[in-house]
């Protein structure tokens, strides 16, 4: 470590004002607090602080996200496999393709997202704020494995610049940057963020893993299929086999990377409950809304709203619904800050979740917009359940004697 | 009796405690020092000059608004400076002690608040709205005074009391006389105070269950318009004192700990005695130190060649950087990397021994992210986050109307602790109070 702080401090005069890179100040910085805790003593107030920083509870949340990552890159070989009828190829070698074929778009997504940080952060000669870790990893996590790169690319720079650094960067954003991502996508590209080509991957990844498409091949997500349905839905996997709630709660569906294990999520969201960075109120909440609008819908089932006929538990396997419970609702910055505020914005962002799922025939998954719409809704939440604490002050206030 | 149980908020035990009660050091002061910061609200005008000779408990300076309002001197001497920082604000007011011990006598026949405003006790009294020294002009509703400090560290105010503690109906029989209210005393459990006429609190529960703003706001809030005073146990002794004998004493108890110092214990001195004589061989490394007048959360940093700071009875000393370039500290696995969340491993280790802290930030500057970090630290009904937000933004309404009438910069000490973001709160709450001082005057 001596020679790495030697060479760092050898390095850092040049990186200074009026030094040769002087330009990329900001950068030298990020390393220098990325590798050495900041050796800055405090000047006012409390003379202790705890161990905790930003950088350590962006890290810890994309440690939960890495079972998400590892089934989600096993799942894309897996699908890819059986979709070229070579489902007999052995684990290693499905998690192998699927890892080829998401490098690239963690790459672009950090190489961007990183990228317009560094410059705003020298911009404003302001340190580099490490909020993007996290948007960095759910963005390939979300993002549908066919999109290309450019796309991807286009609306990471969108939703960083427009969702993010407009509104002074990590902590003011209002609404999740990621979902933004997402939501650039579906709504600029909408032929390529759904249907059958969207989701399983059939071309070869990085040179690996080419074959010929089966016949009887539909890459389809379950929603998908059952939004389209006619009667009792039917969900079946890429080879037309019917498929149920349990291949959901594995994950051995098409889907977007991240969101189709719901055992993996899981494991994420013990790992995010046991160290406190999200909210149980939310995440709780929020499954709570789902369920309880599922089960509702399903109680009063209708042909014309084929999504209605599934059973609220099934409901809540499928889609984005655990992962964006988990992992989007929870994000403190654009989430509802108050207690009491964080049971209504959970709440009703399952509630929404479904019903759009269900009654709107035009977007099979709702996750994503109930959360946005939520993000828009979570400062008047907050404002309400501040102004309780207001009145209760006034009217001490009014009545003292 | 009633009792009050807090559950928010934060015991830090820190290495480097005192064992025992017994005060085994007397330190007599080669120099002492009044620092008008220790005041907050006073704007000094001096009546002493450079190199004139000062009685105990003779005034050094007065405040510019209330002439009444007098800063008195802790020793007989000689003024030997009146330091000037910049544009001539008054750094300390520094004297050589003679040796001379009798404080000057005060007429007790006179109006108890002139007598209290010239002792020199007035300033020793804080109020809220605002956490400055009380202005004379307002009654007080009422009259809050801890009897315990809760902080990391503190000493056991009962040891700082000793015979005093003899004078406490008395200091309340005059305090009543100067309220319309009640004088409420908050005890910790088995203190065994039971003072006539003060309405006694018990508090359970972690820091900051010491403080007085804490313990009113659980009592009985402050309101927009109200003002009450608050001040702790040894200094309502001091006013009882004054009241029986009609003399102040400047003598002190104080508590020298934490883990750069050698043998922690009690030592007796008097208000603004030297460092240099009160901490000699006491420290450990005086090169890797930091010396704290007050404890770690609230207390002042001063360099082992300036004075005891009020309010004058604990001295903590915390190593300043016990890891300089740590290797990604904020990757660290190992459990003695101490913190108060479960992202590190320090809470896997399922005892809690006492933990070395130094003065790092460990981390950089961020905007708020993490929910619920300061109500968790903060036992009183009101939104800390958006309180702050409401000061940082300037935004007198909103300020007022969450309460800002009822903190100090101390009752979010443990929150700047607890702050994920590393935001320097106690400065930011002290703007905003100062500011809507301003605002209001």
């Amino acid at each position: 470590m001596k020679a790495l702080r030697n060479f760092m401090n050898k390095i850092e005069p040049s990186f200074r004002p009026g030094g040769k890179l002087a330009k990329l100040e900001s950068v030298y910085d990020g390393m220098e607090t990325f590798l050495f805790t900041p050796n800055t003593t405090s000047r006012s107030g409390s003379h202790i602080h705890d161990g905790n920083d930003l950088k350590r509870t962006m890290i810890t949340v994309v440690v939960a996200l890495i079972p998400a990552l590892l089934f989600g890159m096993y799942n894309i070989g897996y699908q890819h496999y059986l979709a070229i009828g070579e489902n007999s190829t052995g684990w290693f070698t499905m998690f192998l393709y699927g890892l080829l074929a998401m490098l690239p778009v963690i790459v672009v997504s950090y190489a961007v997202g990183l990228g317009i940080e560094f410059i705003s952060a020298q911009i404003h000669h302001k340190e580099i704020q490490e909020g993007f870790l996290v948007t960095g990893i759910l963005i390939p996590l979300i993002v549908p494995i066919n999109t290309p790169l450019w796309m991807t690319a286009v609306a990471t720079a969108f939703a960083v610049i427009f969702a993010k650094e407009i509104f002074g960067g990590t902590g003011m954003n209002i609404f999740n940057v990621a979902l933004i991502t997402r939501a650039f996508l579906f709504f600029s590209y909408p032929s390529r963020m759904s249907g059958d080509e969207a989701f399983v991957k059939v071309d070869s990844a990085l040179g690996m893993g080419g074959g010929t498409v089966v016949d009887t091949f539909t890459g389809a997500t379950p929603l998908g299929q059952v939004a389209t349905s006619v009667g009792d839905p039917v969900m079946t996997d890429v080879l037309g086999q019917p498929i149920g709630m349990f291949d959901a709660l594995f994950g051995y569906i098409p889907g977007s990377p991240g969101e189709t294990s719901v055992i993996a999520i899981l494991i994420g969201a013990a790992i995010l409950l046991i160290t406190g960075i999200a909210s149980w109120r939310i995440m709780c909440s929020v499954f709570v809304g789902g369920l309880g609008m599922a089960a509702l819908v399903h109680a009063l089932p209708s042909a014309t709203y084929p999504a209605s006929m599934l059973d609220p538990i099934t409901q809540l396997c499928l889609g984005g619904f655990a992962f964006g419970a988990v992992f989007m609702a929870t994000d403190p910055v654009t989430g509802a800050r108050t207690r009491v505020g964080q049971y209504i914005y959970g709440l009703l962002i399952g509630v929404f979740a479904i019903l759009i799922r269900v009654y709107n025939s035009g977007y099979p998954e709702g996750m994503m917009l109930a959360i946005l719409l939520m993000n828009a809704f979570a400062p008047l939440i907050d404002h309400c359940v501040v102004s309780f604490n207001i009145k209760r002050r006034a009217r001490r206030a009014a009545t003292r004697g | 009796m009633a009792t009050v149980r807090l559950k928010k908020g934060l015991d830090i035990n820190l290495l480097g405690a005192i064992q025992g009660q017994e005060i085994s050091l007397t330190a007599p002061a080669q120099s002492v020092a009044v620092v008008p910061d220790d005041f907050h609200g006073i704007i000094p005008r001096m009546e002493k000059k450079e190199g004139e000779h000062v009685t105990c408990g003779e005034p050094l300076y007065h405040d510019k608004n209330h002439e009444a309002i007098k800063v008195v001197a802790p020793v007989s001497g000689t003024v030997k400076e009146v330091r000037r920082g910049e544009r001539r604000h008054i750094d300390a007011v520094i004297i050589t002690p003679d040796g001379g011990k009798d404080p000057i006598a005060h007429d007790l026949k006179r109006p108890a608040i002139e007598v209290l405003l010239e002792s020199g006790l007035w300033v020793m009294m804080r109020q809220r709205p605002y956490d400055t020294v009380p202005s004379p002009d307002v009654r007080p509703r009422d009259i809050f005074v801890t009897a315990f400090d809760s902080a990391p560290l503190a000493p056991d105010l009962d040891v700082v009391l000793g015979d005093k503690r003899q004078y406490i109906t008395r200091g309340v029989e005059v305090l009543k006389g100067m309220t319309d209210g009640k004088v409420y005393i908050g005890i910790r459990e088995g203190q065994g105070i039971d003072v006539p006429g003060a309405e006694v609190t018990t508090f359970t529960g972690p820091h900051p269950a010491g403080n007085a703003g804490i313990q009113a706001a659980n009592i009985k809030p402050v309101n927009k318009g109200e003002t009450i005073w608050t001040m702790d146990i040894v200094t309502l002794a001091r006013i009882g004192e004054l009241f029986t004998t009609g003399k102040v004493s400047h003598d002190t108890v104080v508590a020298i700990d934490g883990e750069m110092v050698q043998q922690p214990r009690y030592a007796r001195t008097v208000m603004g005695a030297d460092l240099a004589t009160v901490l000699k061989n006491e420290l450990t490394n005086v090169a890797q130190s930091r010396i704290i007048s007050g404890n770690v959360l609230t207390g002042v940093k001063v360099e082992a060649d300036q004075w005891l700071r009020a309010p004058y009875r604990h001295i903590t000393v915390i190593p300043e950087n016990s890891k300089p370039d740590e290797f990604m500290g904020w990757a660290s696995v190992n459990p003695n990397r101490f913190s108060i969340y479960r992202t590190f491993t320090t809470w896997l280790r399922g005892f809690k021994p006492a933990v070395s802290m130094d003065s790092r930030i460990k981390g950089g500057e961020r905007a708020i992210v993490r929910t619920g970090e300061y109500d968790a630290m903060l036992p009183m009904d009101i939104y800390g986050e958006f309180l702050i937000k409401a000061i940082i933004s300037g935004d007198i309404d909103k300020m007022e109307q969450l309460g800002i009438y009822e903190i100090a910069p101390e009752d979010f000490a443990l929150a700047e602790f607890a702050d994920t973001s590393k935001l320097e709160l106690q400065r930011i709450v002290r703007e905003g109070l100062d500011k809507l001082r301003a605002e209001m005057s």
